[in-house]
């Protein structure tokens, strides 16, 4: 007996369904969405992000943040993401078309941060700030006491104050720095946090549905943590 | 060494059936030694690293200043390393080298140009290397397992596609007659990794492919390598293994074929499951949890035909080595299989998505099936090629305890640990249990103790992989029992099938 042809051919078969129907099937389907414009106030959604917040996409990548962090907002239907105030809307596939790579992860051990630009804390009108960031990647405990983000303190540099201090330079405890010096974000840190701070995608889109308000602070003890 | 095989020392005539067989047999392992054994031994040394490294993952979980001050050691560039390493440097080259020889063995082929795996380890091997350094040093992609930069994957395919086209050729020469299952599983692993490997590459790495596409790609490649090369070659061994210790001819040819083809075709259609309710237009997942829905097909009927042949031999898991690693790995594919299943439909779904247990099941496919399968392959397959038997059964027992509980308790506690954060993050406030809001710390100290526990099944699983890498390393050096009986558990009485 020769072999049986058909276990090629059903190899060559199984593998060509799976191929056309979850990898073809996208990109036909979603590679050529096009940004929303609106003509009347010349408004364009989504917009590539350039410069030093490309370059934070990167250092997020090079860091591995997708490990704990995603960037999807789901639905009200699939999960509390709008009720944790992640987002005013889900996302959608067009919220992406310019992310390259596109990084919508896989686990949750920290929050989502799809829209961590846009985020406040009522109660805490200093968090989700600039410094805030700086301080939070150089000591995540600082910020989040008991929190098992790992410290990010060789993205930051001990350095010489030279006449006046940094404008970006951590406010430590006395004693954590020596007398004279400064931990200063390093270029990466910045590029990060410029990415990090401009992270959002909650502008309307029609196929997200309408946006909804964030929920009130106060009644859940503040707003997304 | 290309002996043809009808060259026995003696005259054909004057010898039984059996001694010719038998002979066929040496040639064939003789063969086979230094591929599969080069395979087998690369493969542990990443298991152990595998392990080392899984450990401290499991450790940054709970406590994230340990080891905490490099850049190369955190968690978000780990994690990528473990699993990476885990796939491309146990799975896979243990795959391999069960897949070549059972292979071998079923075509009655004698290897010829053994050099060609052989290289094609090495070139592997290195893209490994390449790769798990890369990712340490940040030059990594966002997707899961395919974190490796372009230079490895090129070196991972290339060796692939050799070994792949090698093992057709194999089986294009086999002697004639009856193709068993096993080999429809192989072939299958032989070509489906390089044209899942390569297309997912080139089209994740394409400029010319944007957004969510990417993301679609990755999940349809992760999916498909579990289901076409783990679950191919893991499924083969056993349909090998098990009969062939116990004796007797598998249950149901029509089951296994219906189990192959209904497993094959609708494995295939379940990779959006990860994006159920992600950026998607929502007929993907949709498609994928009907899919994952039909595959109760495929775990019934391999289910059945596997239990059904072991039927009046259970007692067989108490004296072979082989078959008790092998059922382990096959109840550990149901449980898998059947929890994957539950797992997607929607209301499971919300509860479980972006938690430990989705690496729960990720974790019982690829380490408590098909890693355990493996350790029974080999237990199998080593003495045939080393020509000694293997130094303890204590040292097996042990390894067997070590593995088997420390899989199971990891797993185990990645499911609660994802069912608890699932259902705290769905859950954000929860006056009635002293706490106003669940935010990520909440959530965290909520499952710190099965965060823990698995920090304690890793250190069970470091013991029992040392114990069997020592084991096998005193195989390597023929430091085993030179008796011709395979080193049982319990010796088998009179009236008993001999393995």
């Amino acid at each position: 007996m020769k072999a049986p042809p058909p276990i090629f051919n059903g190899i060559l078969a199984v593998f060509a369904l799976s191929f056309m129907v979850l990898a073809m099937a996208p990109a036909l389907q979603l590679d050529g969405l096009q940004p929303k414009v609106d003509e009347d106030l010349g408004d364009i959604y989504p917009i590539d992000v350039s410069g030093v917040q490309a370059e934070g996409r990167a250092v997020y990548v090079s860091q591995g943040c997708v490990a704990c962090h995603t960037e999807q907002v789901r639905d009200a239907s699939e999960g509390s993401d709008l009720g944790r105030g992640w987002g005013a809307r889900r996302t959608v596939a067009r919220d992406y078309i310019y992310e390259m790579p596109v990084l919508l992860g896989y686990m949750r051990f920290g929050p989502d941060l799809a829209n961590i630009g846009t985020r406040k804390d009522a109660d805490n009108a200093d968090k989700y700030s600039v410094a805030w960031h700086y301080m939070h990647l150089y000591n995540p405990q600082a910020t989040s006491p008991g929190t098992n983000m790992p410290s990010y303190k060789f993205l930051f540099e001990k350095r010489k104050i030279a006449g006046q201090m940094d404008e970006d330079a951590l406010k430590l405890p006395a004693g954590e720095v020596p007398e004279g010096y400064q931990i200063v974000p390093s270029a990466q840190a910045r590029q990060l946090v410029a990415y990090l701070t401009g992270l959002d995608h909650s502008h309307p889109l029609p196929e997200a549905g309408p946006n909804i308000q964030p929920p009130k602070p106060g009644v859940s003890g503040g707003a997304a943590k | 060494m290309p002996e043809p095989l009808t060259t026995p020392a003696a005259p054909a005539a004057e010898m039984t059936a059996a001694e010719i067989e038998w002979i066929d047999r040496s040639l064939i392992d003789e063969s086979m030694r230094m591929p599969v054994m080069f395979f087998f031994s690369t493969a542990l040394t990443w298991l152990l690293a595998a392990t080392v490294i899984g450990f401290i993952c499991s450790m940054k979980l709970h406590d994230p200043g340990f080891l905490g001050d490099w850049s190369f050691l955190t968690y978000g560039r780990l994690w990528p390393a473990y699993t990476n390493i885990l796939v491309y440097g146990w799975g896979l080259p243990a795959g391999i080298g069960t897949a070549i020889w059972i292979t071998a063995r079923l075509c009655r082929v004698v290897l010829k140009s053994a050099w060609i795996p052989i290289i094609s380890g090495i070139f592997w091997n290195i893209g490994v290397t390449v790769g798990v350094i890369a990712v340490l040093a940040g030059n990594m992609q966002p997707y899961e397992l395919l974190e490796f930069p372009r230079q490895a994957s090129v070196l991972l395919f290339i060796a692939y596609a050799l070994i792949g086209a090698w093992g057709v050729v194999m089986f294009n020469n086999r002697r004639p007659g009856h193709v068993y299952i096993s080999l429809w599983y192989f072939v299958g692993a032989f070509f489906w990794f390089p044209w899942l490997y390569a297309s997912a590459n080139l089209m994740v790495g394409s400029p010319h492919v944007h957004g969510v596409v990417h993301a679609a790609i990755a999940a349809w490649y992760a999916q498909g390598l579990l289901g076409y090369f783990f679950a191919s070659v893991g499924l083969g061994a056993i349909y090998y293994l098990i009969p062939k210790v116990i004796g007797k001819p598998v249950h149901s040819y029509n089951l296994a074929l219906l189990g192959f083809w209904s497993f094959e075709i609708f494995w295939g259609l379940t990779g959006m499951v990860k994006f159920t309710g992600g950026p998607f237009p929502v007929w993907y997942s949709s498609l994928s949890i009907a899919a994952l829905i039909l595959l109760l097909i495929p775990v019934g009927t391999v289910g059945v035909n596997i239990l059904m042949t072991m039927k009046d031999d259970t007692r067989m898991v108490y004296h072979s080595p082989a078959v008790r690693f092998t059922m382990y790995g096959t109840v550990a594919w149901l449980v898998g299989m059947v929890i994957t299943i539950l797992g997607s439909v929607r209301e499971m779904d919300q509860e479980t998505h972006f938690t430990q247990f989705s690496a729960g099941s990720f974790h019982l496919l690829i380490y408590a099936f098909f890693t355990m399968t493996m350790f029974g392959a080999m237990y199998y397959i080593v003495p045939r090629l080393v020509g000694c038997e293997w130094l303890s059964a204590s040292f097996i027992r042990l390894h067997f305890w070590g593995s088997g509980y420390g899989i199971g308790l990891m797993i185990l506690m990645m499911i609660i640990a994802g069912a608890a954060q699932g259902w705290y993050w769905n859950n954000p406030s929860q006056v009635s249990l002293g706490v106003k809001y669940f935010g990520a710390i909440e959530v965290l100290a909520e499952i710190m103790p099965y965060l823990r526990a698995q920090s304690l099944a890793w250190i069970l699983l470091i013991g029992a992989h040392l114990l069997f890498c020592i084991h096998f390393l005193a195989m390597l050096l023929r430091l085993g029992q030179p008796s011709g009986e395979p080193t049982l558990f319990a010796p088998i009485t009179e009236g008993e099938q001999h393995p």
